[in-house]
C-alpha cells in the first residue's frame, strides 16, 4: 500500500485522455447514426418510420452498461470473434449516442416551421437540397442546447466503461484507490475533474437554451 | 458462430427474479427518498434562505455533472471512513436516492412555478389559507405538469440501478454477471437481461399511462 | 360608516407612482363605477381594496378593518369581500361546483352535505344551473366569468369588486355578464368596477369616479359627470368613448 502521489495523477490524465478520445469517436460514430435515425423517422414511409422507432425503444429501453457488456462480451462470443476492447466499448456508446441523438435532432427537424419547407419548395429546391440548405440549419440551431447536454451525458456515460476493464478516467481511479486505498480522496479527485469538464459544458447548454428562447 | 444454448442460462430463472425483485425495491426506496428530497429541495430553493438556495444549487450541479457509478463509490466509501458500516443495497439506495433527489428538485420547482400567480390570487382572495391554496389549487396542476418529465426520469432511474452492480448490490444486473460467470454464455445472459430491461420498461410505460388518464381527467387548455 | 374608506393613498411600483394621494367612500348599496384611461391605476386602487397589492401610504378601511394589517385578518375581510378577474381565473382542474364550494367549505360556511344546494343556488342567480357538473375549459368566456360571480356569491360578501370583467370577452358574450351584474345591484349589493362599459356606468352606477394620472380627478353621480363633465381630461375621456 502506498499513499496517493504525482504517479496517480498522471495516470488520471491518461485515463482522461482515453475518456475524451471515446467521447469523441461515440460522438462521431453516434451523430452519423443519430442522423440516419433522424432522417428515418421523419420518412414518408410509414414501415420505415416504424422500423426506426422500434429500435429507439429497444436501445433506450435498456440500460447503457447491459448495451455495453453485450457488445463487449456478448456479441464477440456469438460471433466467435477477437474484439479489441477500444472497438466493442465504441459500438456500443455510438449506438447509444445514436439513438439519443437521433431523438434530438428528429426533434429539432419537426420544431423547424412547415412553411419552411414550403418556402423552399417553391424556390425549385429538390427535398433533399431543402433539408441541407433551408431545414438542417435551423434544426441544428434549435437542438444545439439539447446536443451540448447529451454531450455531457456521454462524457459521464463513459465511466462504465472502466466496468469492462477499459482504462478510462473512472478505471484509473479505481486503480489508484485499490494500490492506496484512501478511496474517498481518489474518488473525489475523480468526480472534481469528471466536474470540471462538464460544468462548463452544461452552463454552455443552458446559455445556449436561453439565446434561444429569446431571454438571453 | 457459436451455438445459442438459453436453456443453461434458463436454469436460474429463480436468480433473476429474485434480481427484478430487488431492482423494483432499490428503484421505489430510491424513488420515495428521491421525490422527498425533491419537494423539500424545490419549496427551500424557492423561499429559503441564500445560503441554504446556494447550497441546494451546488449540490444540484454536483450530481448533474458527476458519473453516477463516481458518486456510488463516493457515497460507498464514505460511511466507512465515518466509521458507519453500511451495506452494498443500502449504500446502492442512499446513492441513488441522492442521484434522483437532485433532478427530482428541478423538476417539481418548475412545476410549482408552472401555475400562474393568478391562480394563487384567486384562491387566496377567497379566503383559503396559503396551505389550502397549495392543496386544493396549486397541487393537482402542477402534478399533471411534471408528470411526463418525473416518469421519465423514474425510468431512467430503473435502468440505473444497474450501477449498483458494481458495488456487488444485489439487483438484476448484478445477477446477469454472476449467471455469466457460471455458464460463460454472454450473448445469452445480456440479451435475455436486455429484454427483462425492456418489459420492464415497457410495462412502467404502461402503468404510467394509465395512472395518469386516469388521475387527470380534467380537460386542458386546447 | 362608510363600507369602503380609502384616505390619502399613495402607491408605487419600484419608483413609479401610480396612486398619488386617492382618497374615496364608498357607502353600502352603492354601485360605485372608477373609469379612466390605461395606466389612470384604476386597477391597481381596486386590487389595493382587498389587500392583493400593499400600499406606500395612507390607509384603506373596509367595514371599519384596515385591509393592510396581519394576515390572519386579511384572510377573514377576505372572506366578506368577492373579486371577479378580467382572465376568469377558475380553477381548471375542479368542476363548476368544486369551484363555487371549496371556498365555503374550507372556511365552514357550508357543510360538505349542504355544498351542492348551495352551488345550485347561485348557479340559478347568474343562469348556469345546467352546467354544474362541467369543468371551466369545456365552457365560453361568457360563462365562465359568471361562474366566477357565482364563486364569489357563494361565499355571500358584503363588498363585490370587479376588475375589467368583460374586457377580454368577445362582443356577444359581454351582455350574458353585465346582465347578471346589473341583477346583484338591483338586488341591493354594494359593488365597486373597474370598467369600459359606459353604457353600464351611465345606467346602472350611482357614483362614477373618474381616474387621471393617478388621482382622482372627478367624482359623481353619472347623470352629472356625463352630461357636465368639468375637466377638458374627462370631456376627452367620455368623447374618446363613445
Amino acid at each position: 500500500m502506498r499513499t496517493l502521489s504525482l504517479v496517480d495523477l498522471m495516470a488520471f490524465l491518461e485515463g482522461l485522455q482515453w475518456t475524451l478520445v471515446l467521447v469523441v469517436l461515440s460522438f462521431v460514430f453516434g451523430g452519423l447514426l443519430g442522423l440516419a435515425l433522424a432522417l428515418l423517422r421523419t420518412s414518408n414511409i410509414a414501415p420505415v418510420r416504424w422500423v426506426a422507432s422500434a429500435f429507439l425503444q429497444l436501445v433506450q429501453g435498456v440500460p447503457l452498461l447491459a448495451l455495453l457488456m453485450f457488445f463487449y462480451f456478448g456479441m464477440p462470443v456469438f460471433l466467435g470473434v477477437e474484439v479489441p476492447s477500444l472497438t466493442a466499448v465504441t459500438v456500443a456508446f455510438s449506438i447509444y449516442s445514436g439513438v439519443f441523438l437521433g431523438e434530438i435532432w428528429r426533434g429539432g427537424i419537426q420544431a423547424v416551421k412547415y412553411t419552411q419547407w414550403e418556402a423552399a419548395a417553391s424556390l425549385g429546391l429538390s427535398r433533399w437540397e431543402q433539408f441541407v440548405f433551408v431545414i438542417a440549419p435551423q434544426a441544428l440551431k434549435i437542438s444545439l442546447p439539447a446536443t451540448v447536454g447529451f454531450l455531457v451525458q456521454l462524457i459521464k456515460g463513459t465511466s462504465l466503461a472502466s466496468v469492462v476493464g477499459f482504462v478510462e478516467l473512472t478505471r484509473a481511479g479505481q486503480i489508484a484507490s485499490a494500490a492506496t486505498f484512501q478511496q474517498l480522496l481518489v474518488y473525489s479527485i475523480i468526480a472534481a475533474i469528471y466536474f470540471a469538464i462538464c460544468f462548463p459544458l452544461t452552463q454552455w447548454s443552458r446559455s445556449l437554451e436561453a439565446r434561444l428562447n429569446g431571454t438571453g | 458462430m457459436q451455438n445459442l444454448n438459453f436453456q443453461q442460462v434458463l436454469r436460474y430463472q429463480d436468480e433473476f427474479l429474485h434480481g427484478i425483485v430487488n431492482t423494483l425495491e432499490m428503484t421505489a426506496i430510491a424513488a420515495l427518498f428521491g421525490l422527498l428530497i425533491g419537494v423539500v429541495g424545490a419549496v427551500l430553493v424557492g423561499n429559503g434562505p441564500r445560503p441554504v438556495r446556494v447550497l441546494i444549487k451546488a449540490y444540484i450541479e454536483l450530481i448533474r455533472n458527476t458519473p453516477p457509478l463516481i458518486q456510488l463509490f463516493v457515497i460507498f466509501f464514505i460511511f466507512p471512513s465515518a466509521g458507519i458500516r453500511l451495506a452494498p443495497f443500502p449504500s446502492a439506495c442512499v446513492a441513488l436516492s441522492v442521484y434522483f433527489g437532485a433532478y427530482a428538485i428541478e423538476i417539481i420547482r418548475s412545476g410549482l412555478a408552472s401555475i400562474p400567480k393568478s391562480q394563487v390570487e384567486a384562491g387566496e382572495c377567497l379566503g383559503l389559507t396559503r396551505f389550502e391554496v397549495f392543496r386544493y389549487v396549486v397541487l393537482a396542476p402542477a402534478l399533471r405538469n411534471i408528470y411526463p418529465s418525473i416518469t421519465s426520469q423514474l425510468i431512467l432511474l430503473l435502468l440505473g440501478t444497474s450501477v449498483a452492480s458494481q458495488i456487488a448490490a444485489e439487483e438484476l444486473f448484478h445477477t446477469a454477471t454472476f449467471v455469466e460467470s457460471r455458464t460463460f454464455r454472454s450473448f445469452e445472459v445480456y440479451a435475455l437481461i436486455s429484454a427483462i430491461y425492456v418489459a420492464l420498461v415497457v410495462a412502467s410505460h404502461i402503468i404510467f399511462a394509465v395512472v395518469g388518464a386516469f388521475a387527470f381527467r380534467w380537460p386542458v387548455r386546447r | 360608516m362608510a363600507l369602503v374608506e380609502i384616505k390619502n393613498v399613495r402607491k408605487s411600483f419600484g419608483a413609479l407612482e401610480v396612486l398619488k394621494d386617492v382618497s374615496l367612500t364608498v357607502e353600502e348599496g352603492e354601485i360605485v363605477t372608477i373609469i379612466g384611461r390605461s395606466g389612470s391605476g384604476k386597477s391597481t386602487l381596486l386590487r389595493c381594496i382587498n389587500g392583493l397589492e400593499d400600499i406606500q401610504d395612507g390607509e384603506i378601511f373596509v367595514e371599519g378593518q384596515q385591509v393592510h394589517a396581519k394576515m390572519k385578518k386579511l384572510r377573514e375581510l377576505r372572506q366578506k369581500v368577492g373579486i371577479v378577474f378580467q382572465a376568469f381565473n377558475l380553477f381548471p382542474h375542479l368542476t363548476v361546483e368544486r369551484n363555487i364550494t371549496l371556498a365555503p367549505i374550507r372556511t365552514g360556511r357550508v357543510s360538505k352535505a349542504g355544498a351542492r344546494a348551495l352551488a345550485e343556488k347561485v348557479l340559478a342567480q347568474v343562469g348556469l344551473s345546467e352546467k354544474i357538473d362541467a369543468y371551466p375549459e369545456q365552457l365560453s368566456g361568457g360563462q365562465q366569468q359568471r361562474v366566477a360571480i357565482a364563486r364569489c356569491l357563494a361565499m355571500s360578501p358584503d363588498l363585490m369588486l370587479f376588475d375589467e370583467v368583460t374586457s377580454a370577452l368577445d362582443p356577444e358574450l359581454v351582455g350574458e355578464v353585465l346582465k347578471v351584474m346589473e341583477d346583484m345591484a338591483s338586488r341591493g349589493m354594494t359593488m365597486i368596477l373597474v370598467t369600459h362599459e359606459m353604457a353600464f356606468a351611465r345606467d346602472v352606477a350611482t357614483k362614477i369616479v373618474f381616474m387621471h394620472q393617478g388621482r382622482v380627478w372627478e367624482e359623481g353621480p353619472p347623470s352629472e359627470l356625463f352630461s357636465n363633465p368639468k375637466t377638458p381630461e374627462l370631456k376627452s375621456f367620455i368623447g374618446s368613448n363613445h
